[in-house]
């Protein structure tokens, strides 16, 4: 009788029995479609910013003094010639010509002149991610002498979609150095004040309702006005990181506290310390892995902002400075009205912006439901 | 009222095969399977189940009351109407699993023809509301009575249910009132139309066991003045002994057994009911297997003294937490702990009884008193100030069952990591040894060696609690706290809980400190008992003792509602009401 009773529910699949947390939350997780396409779709963002050489049909620095504002090019896949048609893709050259009255330029399509693009072309050497030698690029023009412009060209003939993809590099990875930073702040102070409590947990929590009742772009803007104007790309890359996470920490800090606390009275935090934990192992073994998945949850939530807050004080010029490219740095050149009437395709790196932090917060959103693999759902 | 021209024993709802489905993402689950009951007016029909058996689906159902992704697959659930003016026998019928559940037919039905009670009363009533217009509501919805009528109506039904001053109840919110209060107020709620079907979904489950009394008294007598049928639904066999007239049994979302309920308690035909019956049985005697092993191993020498503990909690309230207010939770408590011996602490909720668990274990700091712990080696020793690092020692000997198996273990830890934390932080270095001892100790409390890499989501209560147990024998103590260690579990598998500790006990030369709030199964397992109320033990003594003659009035109150385990022992009890505040 004693098995009957005992016995386990028969309606109820076994197969996620020694299942880990992590494999339930990817179950939960797969369930959000939105969520698992942002996931694929931000992952190929990453690749696009480490690769980004790779995937740039130039170099991003190089101008162009005959391509000023060159309109984008379609992409012709099929060459008609006179020996018949096949696959071959290529752009249609452009002649620059200049109205004589107003002097105002403008490109004329030269369906006489094709610029073929091959696949995994040659171009000039080049480093991939800064040290690896490379002489291939996914698409690049068969004659390495040609340019052709598929997201236009800016008011140095540089090409749009290359600078889109090397920004790609700064503005991805802004969002990622800055949320690690904010994350070590956030759990070292937030996870302190809710397992210690008293004086720590009053005075860290004042100080975070402090700091988040200060507007922040003016502090942003006050801070990075601090920044030398002459100090080096790298050193302004990272100065902007910490000024961005010294605010950035004060969310996490506070999820990290809540969670500490509720999870400090939990039967399992006292069992473990009835079994002759120590506190650092009661918080990295016991308390920690319950928390993982929260925090990261709201890291996935925290970098689109960072990366809304980096393009913002780039664009107000007071963020990254070129030649360092970021999108906030490329949206900053599409600041006049010449460049709405003329060239309305400086605004793709917004576009750019627009992807990425949409996508990071449909995969956060996703996290947040799938974090909690044990809460009751049918 | 309408249904008395029904014929008599004619049923006014049929269920007839009832399918309810839930979608989940692991494909079809029969929440209820092919389930066909009868309610007839002036019956209480109670459904017994454990948790998971279907039986809240099922209730639910009958009101179009079942959250997506939950469905009514198939079957029919027939609500039989008399037509008042015909005098022959003819009568209407409406089958509700047919209703969509957002349709105006089924909400006039709702309330009207069929109220429904709540497990919870806290969450069950509108915290921003009064009673009365919670009550008034649905007077207003189905009747369409003037104000002045409805607040007659209300009064007068708060009346009913035996809410005092009901004049001035009815302008109160649900927070002035306690839990038993509230119940009745969800009572009152539920029957403020006269339905001719009162569905009652554990309304007892979060009470005390004196205030459960009551309120089962309360719907028998409802039922009686109404001429109701009334489905009730338990996990609890004390609950049917006590109302029912008809019982279904549910497991895994079929009924197993169904029938009158004198039937039922004298020729159970399925093994499951069995077990139920004689684990509802078990609270009326004192364990046999105890008293036989007592002879065999007679209780030993004092292990654990406490002498006047006393706790303190602090709260601040008043503008800017000026004001500190203090709550004994524990006041004066001294007793004594023998090798071999239980002990159990038996009051209701808030009486410190958890507390004072806490405290001898020193979880709490202690703010009077002393306790004494004797170890193996027969030092005794002053433990009631030491810090965390001194009671290393004390809490490998002293060691504790939780009472919500799905809060105490971690759910990121696989079964082999939570049991053999405390081996590795006493010691036990190698894996090898460890996954030895482990092993063990799984085989020990009954559980399969596949569950060393499973993770607790996998296993039921019972097995979880099983889990706990494991982790508290596995560094060989000599005292184990267990703390309603049973109280969450189905009450079939709360008598295989038992059994094992009691198991383990002969074993293992265990103490128990057992806290309860049932004084039933206290008698059934403990030598002896420490009764609390309010932070002070009132009454302890042997076990049988205090049982049979109880000197305090407390202990008189509890023993009183503690449920008759056979139906026709109804009405053999007189209810004691502890007033002392």
């Amino acid at each position: 009788m004693s098995n009957l009773v005992d016995q386990t529910d028969p309606r109820i699949p076994t197969d996620i029995a020694e299942a880990s947390q992590w494999r339930l939350m990817w179950l939960k997780f797969k369930k959000h479609k939105l969520a698992l396409i942002s996931l694929y779709l931000v992952g190929f963002l990453y690749v696009l910013a480490a690769f980004a050489e790779f995937f740039q049909p130039f170099d991003p620095e190089v101008t162009s003094r005959r391509d000023v504002f060159h309109p984008p090019q379609m992409v012709q896949f099929l060459d008609r010639t006179e020996d018949g048609t096949r696959f071959r893709p290529h752009v249609l050259g452009t002649t620059l010509s200049r109205d004589p009255e107003t002097l105002a330029t403008s490109y004329e399509r030269n369906p006489d002149e094709k610029i073929y693009i091959s696949f995994l072309g040659k171009s000039e050497p080049y480093l991939l991610a800064g040290f690896i030698p490379m002489q291939r690029r996914l698409i690049a023009p068969t004659d390495p002498d040609e340019r052709f412009y598929l997201l236009g060209g800016d008011r140095l003939g540089r090409d749009m979609l290359s600078r889109s993809i090397a920004g790609t590099r700064i503005s991805m990875s802004i969002g990622l150095v800055g949320v690690a930073m904010s994350l070590f702040l956030g759990t070292l102070i937030g996870g302190m004040a809710g397992y210690l409590g008293g004086w720590f947990d009053s005075v860290s929590t004042r100080a975070i309702e402090l700091i988040l009742s200060m507007p922040t772009i003016p502090i942003w803007l006050g801070l990075s006005a601090t920044i030398p104007a002459n100090i080096d790309p790298l050193m302004r890359y990272f100065a902007i990181t910490v000024i961005l996470s010294l605010i950035g920490w004060t969310e996490l800090a506070r999820v990290v506290r809540g969670r500490f606390l509720a999870l400090r009275t939990e039967d399992f935090v006292t069992a473990a310390r009835l079994d002759g934990a120590r506190p650092r192992r009661i918080v990295f073994r016991h308390i920690m892995p319950s928390l993982m998945s929260h925090i990261i949850a709201s890291v996935s939530l925290a970098i689109p902002a960072m990366i809304l807050a980096e393009t913002s004080l780039s664009f107000l010029g007071l963020g990254l400075l070129p030649p360092s490219i970021s999108w906030g740095v490329l949206l900053k050149e599409a600041q006049n009205i010449r460049s709405i009437a003329q060239a309305p395709w400086l605004f793709v790196p917004g576009f750019f912006v627009l992807i990425a932090v949409l996508a990071l917060n449909f995969l956060g959103d996703g996290l947040r439901d799938a974090a909690d693999p044990y809460a009751q759902d049918q | 009222m309408t249904q008395q021209n029904l014929p008599a024993d004619h049923p006014i709802l049929e269920i007839k095969n009832l399918v309810t489905v839930f979608e989940t993402r692991h494909g079809i689950f029969n929440a209820v399977d092919d389930v066909s009951l009868n309610l007839v007016p002036g019956e209480t029909l109670c459904l017994v189940g454990e948790s998971g058996s279907g039986k809240s689906v099922l209730s639910r159902s009958i009101l179009q009351l079942v959250d997506r992704p939950g469905r009514i697959a198939s079957g029919e659930i027939l609500l039989h109407e008399a037509h008042p003016s015909s005098k022959t026998e003819q009568t209407r019928s409406l089958d509700l699993a047919k209703l969509e559940a957002r349709s105006g037919v089924i909400r006039n039905i709702r309330g009207r023809d069929i109220g429904m009670i709540f497990q919870e009363p806290m969450s069950s009533l509108s915290p921003v509301h009064t009673i009365g217009s919670q009550i008034t509501e649905s007077l207003v919805l189905h009747e369409g009575l003037n104000k002045k009528a409805a607040r007659d109506r209300v009064i007068e039904m708060l009346r009913r249910v035996e809410i005092p001053n009901p004049e001035k109840a009815i302008d109160q919110y649900p927070f002035e009132f306690s839990g038993g209060m509230r119940q009745r107020a969800m009572i009152a709620m539920a029957l403020i139309c006269n339905p001719k079907i009162l569905i009652a979904d554990e309304p007892t489950t979060a009470l005390d066991v004196t205030i459960q009394a009551e309120i089962l008294d309360l719907l028998n007598d409802l039922k009686k003045q109404n001429d109701m049928a009334i489905l009730f639904i338990t996990h609890d066999m004390g609950v049917v002994a006590e109302i029912a007239d008809h019982v279904a049994v549910m497991r895994h979302g079929k009924v197993i057994e169904n029938g009158n309920v004198q039937d039922v308690f004298d020729r159970p035909k399925h093994d499951y009911t069995k077990a139920l019956l004689k684990s509802a049985r078990d609270s009326q005697i004192p364990s046999p297997d105890r008293l036989a092993q007592r002879q065999v191993q007679p209780i030993g020498a004092p292990i654990l003294e406490a002498s006047n503990l006393r706790k303190e909690f602090y709260g601040k309230t008043g503008l800017l937490g000026m004001t500190q207010t203090t709550l004994v939770a524990v006041n004066d408590a001294s007793f004594t702990l023998h090798e071999g011996e239980t002990l159990g602490v038996v009051g209701e909720s808030g009486s410190g009884k958890t507390t004072l668990a806490r405290c001898i274990q020193r979880v709490h700091s202690i703010e009077a008193g002393q306790l004494h712990y004797t170890n193996r080696g027969g030092d005794r020793a002053e433990i009631s100030q030491l810090n965390d690092a001194q009671l290393q020692p004390t809490w490998r000997d002293m060691r504790t069952v939780f009472q919500d198996p799905f809060a105490s273990l971690n759910p990121r830890m696989s079964v082999s990591q939570i049991i053999g934390e405390s081996l590795l932080l006493n010691g036990m270095t190698s894996p090898v040894d460890r996954r030895k001892r482990i092993l063990e100790l799984l085989d020990l409390v009954g559980l399969p060696s596949s569950a060393l890499e499973r993770y607790p989501h996998a296993f039921s209560g019972g097995q979880r609690q099983r889990i706990s147990i494991a982790r508290a024998i596995a560094p060989n103590p000599r005292i184990i706290i267990a703390d309603e260690a049973t109280s969450a579990l189905d009450v079939s598998i709360r008598t295989q809980i038992m059994d094992l500790l009691q198991e383990l006990q002969k074993e293992l030369r265990l103490s128990y400190v057992f806290i309860s709030h049932d004084l039933g199964l206290v008698r059934y397992f403990c030598d002896r008992v420490l009764v609390m109320f309010k932070g002070d033990i009132v009454e302890s003594g042997d076990s049988e003792t205090v049982c049979t003659q109880p000197t305090h009035d407390y202990t008189r109150a509890l023993l009183s509602a503690v449920p008759i385990t056979h139906p026709d022992q109804r009405g053999s009890r007189q209810r004691f009401r502890y007033e002392n505040g």
